[in-house]
């Protein structure tokens, strides 16, 4: 325990400590400083999706590549600075060591009353000496339906008993549900359910989840406020529809990090994020958003190699 | 303090604004940028227009206006309700229709054979299953908007240059 209260910790040849203010990262060869705030949030995401689709960027230096099985855990390495100079360090583990290592590293560093899922409005500091824990909010585990959420023996819906009240950027979003009418022998069959007010109680900024599957097809909706604290890289196309209020969001090359465009949606516009850029949102008010993911495990590979074209469509 | 009056902003066939994609080095037609909205706006009725296509999979837009015709697909499809109200009829075929590896959404000729599973009534913002091996119908006795969640299929109309940001 250092004079802070917090542990170090190690991961291969990455070493990671914390002070009041910043996690520091070190390599050989190598150190890097992230705000301590922006470092929790974005782990605790990495830890919840299983190291997501392809790129966590944790800033323009630190983040993870996921290989579905092992990950690479690296600095540099989508840099361009960085790769000018062959500075950057690369070290590839399986996925179960990375996830335990950032699990504990989450679970020491995250002090009481601070939430790195939480909207900046809704939580305490990140900051000070270690000053306890939080440990139903680092060990969140990520909704995902096998078929669609609510129906029987899936992922249940959300409500005021199960501890999720409407937010209070959605208070006024419509909390009627479908009128369901099923005959005898067809209830686990017939089935609906608000969508926007299940996505109204989610308790969570920035965290995908899976609501109805068609095969690979998987839509991942998620309320989104202020910013995405990653810079998603893709290793596939992936979509976005928005549902309600306005997201700005900041495309970039995926390898240097070169800027793009930028892309402003609002409710009812759709847009996809090709499979070669890097992508970060801004959200003014909690806003809903579809993401909608191809899951097929073949598509990194055949994106990597140039088998598939990294826009979805030719016009 | 001020007091701030949020609200959440969703869109409709009446109402709905764009945005867009701000090109600094790049071709916007790479986002495939269009607005669900305006894609129903020019729609004929339950025309299953593709804005959003990954590999073989779709989101569809629908404009849902009067009574479609009974559809069935060998896997789920989810329909979302955009804007309106949509009447959702379901029928357990009583045999196959479509083979399993046959996939989006097959229109039936003429009215389904088999046992009335139940009825769904969606409004904006409600998700509905269609679940395989079931025939569907939509009814809106007044113009909605549906998203629906499929694999192309013989029935998925694809006009990129039409609805896109180019």
């Amino acid at each position: 325990m250092n004079q802070f209260g917090y542990r170090d910790f190690n991961l291969g040849e990455f070493s990671f400590r914390r002070d009041e203010y910043f996690a520091h990262i070190e390599w050989p060869g190598g150190t890097h400083t992230v705000p301590v705030d922006k470092f929790l949030k974005a782990l605790i995401r990495d830890v919840a999706w299983n190291f997501f689709y392809g790129i966590v960027n944790f800033d323009d230096v630190f983040g993870t590549l996921n290989h579905y099985g092992n990950v690479d855990v690296f600095a540099g390495l989508y840099n361009a600075g960085y790769k000018a100079q062959k500075k950057e360090f690369v070290r590839n583990f399986p996925s179960e060591e990375v996830r335990g290592a950032f699990a504990a590293i989450l679970d020491d560093w995250t002090n009481e009353g601070f939430d790195p899922f939480a909207a900046p409005e809704e939580t305490g500091s990140a900051f000070g000496p270690k000053r306890g824990s939080n440990p139903i909010a680092v060990k969140r585990k990520r909704v995902t339906a096998a078929r669609m959420a609510g129906l029987k023996n899936d992922t249940p819906l959300r409500s005021d008993a199960d501890g999720h009240p409407v937010n209070r950027h959605f208070a006024d979003v419509n909390q009627t549900e479908p009128k369901v009418h099923a005959e005898p022998g067809f209830e686990d069959e017939v089935h609906a359910f608000n969508f926007f007010a299940y996505l109204s109680r989610s308790d969570v900024t920035w965290n995908p989840s899976v609501c109805s599957v068609v095969k690979d097809s998987l839509t991942c909706p998620t309320t989104e406020e202020f910013v995405l604290p990653i810079i998603h890289g893709n290793d596939r196309v992936e979509w976005f529809v928005q549902l309600s209020d306005e997201i700005i969001w900041d495309v970039s090359d995926r390898e240097t990090g070169a800027p793009r465009a930028r892309v402003t949606m609002k409710a009812g516009d759709v847009a996809a994020m090709p499979a070669d850029i890097r992508h970060q949102g801004f959200s003014p008010k909690r806003s809903m958003l579809l993401v909608w993911e191809n899951a097929d495990s073949t598509l990194p590979e055949l994106y990597a190699s140039g088998k598939l074209k990294p826009n979805p469509v030719d016009f | 303090m001020f007091m701030h009056k949020r609200e959440t902003v969703f869109a409709s066939l009446e109402n709905f604004q764009k945005g867009g994609v701000q090109p600094i080095n790049d071709d916007p037609r790479n986002y495939a940028f269009s607005n669900i909205f305006e894609v129903a706006s020019t729609a004929e009725p339950y025309e299953k227009i593709a804005v959003g296509k990954n590999l073989k999979y779709v989101l569809e837009a629908i404009r849902a206006e009067g009574t479609s015709p009974w559809f069935t697909a060998s896997h789920d499809e989810a329909a979302l309700v955009m804007d309106g109200e949509v009447e959702i009829r379901l029928v357990k075929l009583r045999e196959k229709i479509v083979a399993d590896d046959h996939e989006g959404t097959t229109m039936l000729e003429g009215k389904p054979d088999g046992r009335r599973m139940g009825e769904i009534v969606a409004s904006r913002g409600h998700m509905a299953l269609l679940p395989k091996g079931a025939a569907y119908q939509f009814h809106a006795a007044k113009t909605a908007v549906i998203l629906l969640q499929t694999i192309k299929g013989d029935l998925t109309v694809e006009r990129w240059n039409d609805i896109c940001q180019k």
